[in-house]
């Protein structure tokens, strides 16, 4: 099992000028304020099961960019039609993370629906995400770095983590207007 | 002889070139068949087919952070299902435009649009989205440019409701 934060934090670790990284209500965006204040990120603090149509919004309007969206698999299941409207409007630049820690951590980790019979990642296949995989283990850091910046996307990459609680690591601002004006004068 | 002489779509349509919208979400509404029509056959239209209306919020409020303008189409049942996704628009101060296609208040033939029909305009306004309504077809071109221009101007969200009155109530017949 992956350990979340870490696997964040490596990953974003060196990089490239051209990413934008989204992450999803909760946790994800915790994780993604862990690896440092910085322009290029935007956190969902609310708005559940909207970060998947953002950034596919957001990789439409801005194709020369690398989009990455860094969410969990409660924020993925409540927005399972995105992954249809992903897949059949296909946006190259466009790489979905999904900590799949199978529990609903930041309300008391009751289970979600991937801790009994569900798999997102047939789930994403299923809706025509043709680049979807899991990884289990951190051996698969690099691959998941080739994803991200090198290939084709849509991809979704389901990643299993151990359901943990982590620190909370709050945005620069809890007020959206600050934070969309941020990001989008990154563009 | 009438005012007007084209169908109001296009005048819909003129407003979303002359306002600079790039793309255009919708689940459809056969009232907006004839304008999902014309922005398909516009290559410098991206048109989104959804699975659900509130996929449509957090596209278009993904697409302004990425710099492009858009509008969301959808039919009144439809509001109903953008409830929660339109506190994105609405914290973040995001520019938000939809085209609302009524069912369910004039002539209505199927008592299920009823009562989101109904609903509607009141929980556009819940959610603090300005409501700009459409009753005759030579005003929905003006009506369509003052909400495009409050919503892009003013970062707030707008809905343009087109009355079923002026659009036509659908026909059914059994068999």
């Amino acid at each position: 099992m992956i350990i979340r934060r870490d696997f964040v934090n490596k990953l974003l670790e060196d990089r490239k000028d051209n990413l934008r990284v989204v992450s999803g209500i909760g946790t994800s965006t915790w994780d993604l304020m862990s690896t440092g204040d910085e322009k290029n990120n935007f956190g969902f603090i609310g708005a559940m099961g909207q970060a998947l149509p953002f950034a596919l919004g957001l990789s439409i309007s801005q194709p020369d960019k690398k989009i990455l969206l860094i969410t969990g698999d409660g924020d993925t299941l409540m927005s399972l039609g995105s992954l249809a409207t992903i897949a059949n409007h296909p946006v190259s630049n466009l790489t979905v993370i999904v900590l799949d820690n199978e529990s609903y951590v930041e309300t008391g980790s009751q289970p979600t629906a991937t801790a009994g019979k569900t798999n997102l990642e047939l789930i994403a296949k299923g809706s025509g995400i043709e680049n979807t995989y899991t990884i289990f283990e951190r051996t698969d850091d690099y691959k998941v770095l080739k994803t991200i910046y090198e290939e084709d996307g849509p991809s979704l990459v389901v990643v299993k983590c151990k359901a943990e609680s982590t620190p909370l690591i709050f945005p620069h601002s809890f007020d959206g207007v600050t934070a969309i004006n941020r990001f989008k004068d990154t563009m | 002889m009438e005012k007007f002489s084209k169908d109001w779509r296009n005048d819909i349509y003129d407003v979303f070139k002359n306002i600079g919208i790039s793309l255009v979400s919708h689940i459809p509404d056969a009232g907006h068949t004839p304008l999902i029509d014309l922005c398909e056959k516009d290559n410098n239209i991206d048109v989104v087919t959804l699975t659900t209306e509130e996929e449509g919020v957090g596209l278009s409020c993904g697409a302004w952070a990425g710099g492009k303008k858009s509008a969301l189409l959808m039919q009144s049942s439809g509001v109903g299902n953008c409830i929660n996704a339109l506190a994105l628009p609405n914290i973040c101060r995001i520019p938000f435009l939809t085209i609302v296609s009524m069912r369910g208040e004039w002539g209505e033939f199927i008592p299920w649009q009823v009562p989101m029909g109904l609903g509607t305009p009141k929980v556009l306004e819940a959610m603090d989205v300005k409501i700009f309504r459409v009753d005759y077809k030579d005003e929905v071109g003006d009506t369509v440019n003052a909400a495009a221009n409050f919503a892009f101007n003013t970062r707030k969200s707008a809905a343009v409701l087109l009355s079923q009155k002026m659009i036509g109530a659908k026909q059914f017949k059994n068999g």
